[in-house]
């Protein structure tokens, strides 16, 4: 790959996304990459790299978290650009989607303290040798923000022995030394789980906002080592 | 003509935070025999169906693929004919 190519972000617009242009933001202008939006109804991803389903609240959060976007046309496009190993990256809402449409196991039960929580939180590096966590090393403490209502993650004992067995937790709740303890779960998430992925390693659902915290001046620039991986892998091809 | 009465729940197995804050609300109340609270969605579906036995079965596949997540949510319903 020449100096000059840049990798190509697809940002997924649903109807009531409202985080697709701070991942625009990042992609092009913090991590000096190509970006697009792509509207829901498209039928085609075109020529992206990446594709971003980002944070929001689609559809108003009707029925269930991202029960109606999975309907969208463009998800079979996701779905088919996920199953040939593309990159797949939901935050928050876009994780809602991901666990709705099937290309991750679980579901998202509304938060244990029954509020909408939205701060900073710490998260542990679980699995370092991802696409989405190769600038990361094991047990580092990433300070993101979350801001969600149903970020409860849940599943089965079986596929949570799944997860565990194939090191498909990315990334979990912790304090800002690293304990993982109730203390530092901030919605009853089972295993304090923040980000998940699928067993082949391409797609990847987290509730916290990696997209709000790469730049110093909003608090933390840590959410840029995810976005960083992912160019990094992608380069390397 | 015939409608479907849906009901859909946590799973039994999970802990409904919302029924349990109702629940707190219903004993200030003073209402102590009530234990329990469950809540869940109340979805009514119309079907243009020849028979009941179509319109359950076309009520069930519903509920499976999309107004109930099998992962955390269970569902019933009754079916009458309307009309």
């Amino acid at each position: 790959m020449g100096e000059a190519a840049k990798i190509k972000f697809g940002i997924v617009v649903f109807p009531g996304s409202n985080c697709d242009h701070d991942a625009y933001n990042v992609a092009r202008h913090v991590m000096n990459q190509d970006a697009k939006f792509i509207w829901h109804k498209e039928s085609s991803l075109g020529d992206a790299d990446v594709i971003i389903l980002p944070g929001g609240f689609s559809y108003g959060d009707y029925l269930r978290t991202g029960a109606i976007a999975r309907f969208s046309p463009v998800m079979k496009e996701v779905a088919r650009f996920a199953k040939n190993g593309g990159t797949v990256v939901g935050i928050c809402n876009g994780f809602q989607i991901l666990l709705e449409a099937g290309l991750l196991p679980g579901a998202m039960l509304r938060n244990s303290s029954l509020q909408f929580v939205c701060k900073f939180v710490y998260l542990k590096v679980e699995n370092p040798d991802t696409r989405f966590t190769s600038e990361c090393e094991a047990g580092d403490v990433l300070k993101i923000p979350i801001a969600h209502g149903e970020g409860n993650y849940f599943a089965d004992g079986a596929t949570i022995a799944s997860l565990q067995e194939h090191d498909q937790i990315v990334f979990r709740y912790c304090s800002s030394s690293g304990e993982i303890d109730d203390a530092a779960n901030p919605n009853g998430s089972l295993l304090n789980i923040a980000g998940i992925m699928n067993k082949e390693g391409n797609v990847l659902g987290m509730m916290p906002h990696p997209e709000r915290a790469s730049e110093s001046m909003l608090g933390s620039a840590d959410g840029k080592k995810i976005f960083q991986s992912m160019i990094e892998s992608l380069v390397l091809r | 003509m015939f409608q479907s009465n849906i009901t859909v729940t946590l799973r039994k197995s999970i802990l409904d935070p919302q029924g349990k804050a109702v629940e707190h609300a219903i004993h200030s109340l003073g209402f102590t025999p009530v234990e329990d609270v469950r809540i869940g969605k109340h979805i009514q579906l119309s079907i243009n169906s020849p028979s009941k036995e179509e319109a359950e079965r076309i009520t069930d596949d519903v509920c499976r693929k999309l107004l109930a997540n099998m992962v955390m949510e269970d569902y019933t319903f009754t079916i009458e004919k309307v009309g």
